[in-house]
């Protein structure tokens, strides 16, 4: 069992001998089982990129359904029980298995390239966290279609959902989905947490950070404190339906209520944790298409960390129509105005980058201009809300749907379709069409207008959200069958992306290293990247480590072993070279731990024995997961120094 | 004091040669804040902590509701298991300091002591929280207030069992192997984890046995 007595060390550039032996240490390994096994952080983020997107597909088209529904008075195209799992799914899915994967999945896709670093800190875990998101999302459409979707919609309150009223097992899986979902959301945090503290490449400190990086940083610490409350209120919500505990009978004591605040005190974090990731595509796409550095680096950092924390003190403001006290209610609308100053701030910051920078047209800075429109309207109607009289009066009304579509849709889904149109070239190595995403923008744009802006005139008219049908009396009719024309503009535009992504993929142009010439590490590597992503760690001196750099520095890290999968630990605040790291290497335990895990949680679903007893295989495949093995002992031991 | 001012990173700076920086004279790991495992467990440790605390909360949200409060159980469980778990818990940090002070020094001998101890013990906190169970003195379906103490006393077992288990595991790779230095640093890393079962135990022992009192 000896190990090389020489180690060859990398430092050299592409086409060394230790660049030859990093594309063998690193390389993807073969078959099913070596697909099953992949713990690349590229390929994981790739996977939960196109998962998410289908899952979004997928929504997207209940929506339609929906649509179709409305679409004239008195109409039965669906009924009103297929109605309730209908807007149920569809929310559902946008929230939990479209925008959190979808956002985790850039940031574990982009994160390591951009901070200079081979792969994640617990790929293993973010590999795992993939295929227990990929079966909660099944279960829950293994569900709807046995007629057992989720109806109590996306919010589940008791009691619809609680024992007495969410009788049969739907809103059992939905419940036993938030398990899925969340556990995948906290273990794909605490792994971005981790690598943008401890992995940054030398010289890249706290204040040269990228914004996306900070961005990550922000939402994953906001996922960790966020999503454990709504996971314990689904358990308790599922103790009270399997279990018959009481926390939600307030006949024995428990409260209704209760569910409301452990639901929206993740609820609305979980808005900006959508949204803050929308922010830093739009911070990463600006000063690329400006060709100048962010104005005001610093304030836009500063605005998103205050986001985060503000972000904690909204959740009453959806409760506004409860018993809450009205000094209670006072507090949450100060905190909801106060919210907008930090992405006003950001605002700004951008429009002054745009007006002092050279300014290049291309599709994804038009997807940012699109969210300076719709956001800017969303937030205003944002501010109404969060005042409680003009709430009490449009509560659970058109007007809301029209609000949360405006502020998510504009301020998520548009600079996520940006970013699709920037980073494309990366991932893939090829162009996407620049004729034909403009069309696709355009059509987007008003089709998104026309679906969304009459609802709010709709709910001023007094249209309740989530009914599956109304009278022709009501008047409601024309905006409704406007916003359904609008809806299906808005989903061929869709299809005109996907057809984009396919004739990209397969015929697009080779986009080369760093197609829109931009200042950050990720595009200093071969697009698609190689598994190792750097031939030599970098290191950084300035922000836009390809626009600028200070003369003399050190550009690159030597001496990490290019036999065996080894990268650099970094110190958290200045990122001065602290440890040599042993990435895991690829496995397939975690994804035997991901199914163990979803039998565990889907067998609750159906008994309470399958609680307990279900938890002896997930032990069994964690225990697999970390048993270390001899070759890999052996190899760390040849390199291994102790502090 | 010493340890962790040898641990500082400029003891081992990165070398330059040319226009790189040589790093492969690093330590290949390092403890805590240095271990990237560290900061995973901290992450963990919130997680938990948040859902430890909300529940906490929920017991007083409940108390403060509900004029019928607790509505069974009156008195609140009783005072013995509860109490002796807290002495115990407290006492197991003894051979978990041992353990995690002989890993950051290397001494496998020791290590193995510390673990065998902490391992002891702590099968017997699990006997323990059994007999903690049969005395609650409220069914978890009599009430919100049974509930509540039924979850917030199983939220705490589901992590001490869970790292009860994973002491085990390090107890039994300790004979067997195979070893290398950074498994020292899981040692370290458990060991830190027991101290937050410990710590957290404190205040929902106080909640669970006291707050009926008063």
């Amino acid at each position: 069992m000896s190990a090389p007595r020489e180690t060859l060390r990398d430092g050299d550039g592409p086409g060394s001998r230790a660049a030859e032996t990093l594309a063998m240490t690193w390389r993807t390994p073969k078959g099913i089982v070596g697909w099953l096994s992949n713990i690349d952080h590229k390929s994981t983020g790739k996977r939960f990129i196109v998962t998410a997107f289908a899952f979004f597909l997928a929504a997207a088209f209940l929506a339609a359904l929906m649509r179709t529904q409305l679409v004239v008075p008195d109409n039965h195209f669906v009924g009103p029980d297929l109605y309730n799992q209908l807007f149920t799914m569809h929310g559902t899915t946008m929230m939990f298995l479209f925008a959190v994967p979808m956002m985790q999945g850039m940031s574990l896709y982009f994160v390591p390239l951009m901070v200079g670093t081979r792969n994640t800190a617990f790929p293993r875990m973010s590999a795992s966290a993939y295929w227990i998101y990929l079966v909660g999302g099944l279960t829950l459409y293994a569900g709807f279609l046995c007629n057992t979707g989720a109806d109590a919609g996306w919010f589940a309150y008791v009691p619809l959902a609680g024992p007495q009223y969410g009788i049969g097992k739907r809103s059992d899986f939905w419940n036993v989905l938030v398990n899925f979902s969340e556990a995948m959301g906290l273990m794909v945090a605490v792994d971005l947490a981790t690598v943008i503290l401890k992995m940054r490449a030398p010289g890249m400190s706290l204040r040269r950070m990228p914004i996306f990086a900070w961005a990550t940083l922000v939402t994953s610490i906001m996922i960790i404190f966020a999503m454990p409350t709504v996971m314990l209120g689904a358990n308790l919500v599922q103790l009270d339906r399997m279990l018959g505990t009481h926390f939600f009978n307030p006949g024995a004591g428990g409260d209704v209520i209760l569910w409301q605040h452990l639901f929206w005190f993740f609820g609305h974090p979980e808005v900006y944790f959508i949204f803050i990731p929308g922010l830093a595509f739009i911070s990463s796409i600006i000063p690329t298409f400006a060709r100048r550095p962010m104005f005001g680096h610093d304030a836009v950092v500063l605005s998103l960390i205050s986001t985060g924390f503000l972000s904690f003190g909204l959740w009453v403001h959806h409760m506004f129509a409860t018993n809450v006290p009205d000094v209670g209610k006072s507090f949450f609308t100060a905190m909801s105005l106060m919210i907008a100053i930090p992405t006003a701030v950001q605002i700004f910051c951008w429009i002054a980058t745009l007006a002092t920078g050279r300014i290049q047209w291309r599709p994804p800075l038009l997807y940012v201009l699109a969210f300076f429109f719709i956001l800017v309207l969303g937030g205003l109607s944002g501010l109404l809300l969060g005042s409680v009289p003009i709430d009490l009066q449009v509560h659970d009304s058109y007007f809301v749907v029209a609000h949360l579509h405006y502020v998510l849709i504009g301020g998520a889904v548009f600079p996520l379709f940006g970013a699709f149109y920037y980073w494309f070239p990366k991932i893939t190595g090829r162009m996407m069409d620049e004729r034909i995403a403009k069309w696709t923008f355009w059509i987007m744009f008003i089709g998104f207008n026309v679906t969304f802006f009459p609802m709010h005139i709709l709910g001023l008219h007094g249209m309740p959200r989530r009914i599956y049908t109304y009278a022709a009396q009501s008047g409601w009719g024309t905006l409704n069958l406007v916003a359904t024309v609008g809806a299906f503009i808005m989903g061929w535009s869709v299809l005109l992306f996907v057809a984009n992504v396919l004739a990209g993929l397969w015929r697009g142009k080779p986009a080369g290293e760093n197609p829109w010439g931009a200042g950050t590490l990720e595009w200093s590597v071969p697009s698609p990247p190689p598994p190792y992503n750097f031939v030599r760690i970098p290191v950084v001196s300035s922000r836009e480590p390809l626009w600028s750099r200070e003369e003399g520095a050190p550009t690159h890290v030597s001496g990490l072993s290019a036999q065996t999968r080894e990268g650099l630990v970094t110190t958290v605040i200045d990122a001065l070279p602290d440890v040599r790291y042993g990435y895991p290497r690829p496995t397939i335990w975690p994804f035997f731990a991901a199914l163990a895990v979803s039998l565990w949680l889907d067998w609750s679903i159906f008994s309470t024995q399958g609680f307990v007893w279900g938890l002896i295989p997930p032990a069994i495949a964690f225990i697999g997961w970390f048993w270390p093995r001899e070759k890999a002992t052996a190899e760390a031991l040849a390199l291994e120094k102790a502090p | 004091m010493s340890r962790r001012r040898e641990a500082t990173p400029a003891s081992v700076p990165a070398v330059r040669r040319g226009d790189a920086l040589d790093v492969a004279n690093l330590p290949s790991y390092g403890f805590s804040h240095r271990s990237l495992m560290w900061w995973g467990t901290a992450g963990m440790m919130a997680i938990e902590g948040v859902a430890f605390g909300f529940m906490v909360v929920i017991y007083f949200y409940f108390r403060a509701l509900d004029p019928g409060w607790p509505r069974g159980g009156t008195g609140g469980p009783d005072l013995f298991w509860g109490s002796l778990n807290a002495v115990l818990i407290v006492v197991s940090a003894i051979p978990n300091t041992v353990a995690e002070k002989a890993a950051m020094n290397r001494d496998l001998p020791k290590v193995r002591m510390g673990l065998v101890g902490l391992s002891l013990v702590s099968l017997g906190l699990c006997v323990v929280r059994w007999m903690e169970f049969t005395r609650l003195n409220v069914g978890f379906d009599e009430s919100a207030y049974g509930s509540t103490v039924w979850t917030l006393l199983g939220l705490h077992t589901f992590n001490l069992v869970t790292d009860v288990a994973d002491t085990l595991v390090l107890t039994v790779l300790m004979y067997k192997g195979p070893l290398e230095g950074k498994r020292f640093v899981d040692i370290a890393e458990n060991s830190g984890y027991w101290d937050f079962i410990v710590l957290t135990w404190l205040p929902i022992y106080a909640v669970i046995y006291w707050a009926p009192k008063f």
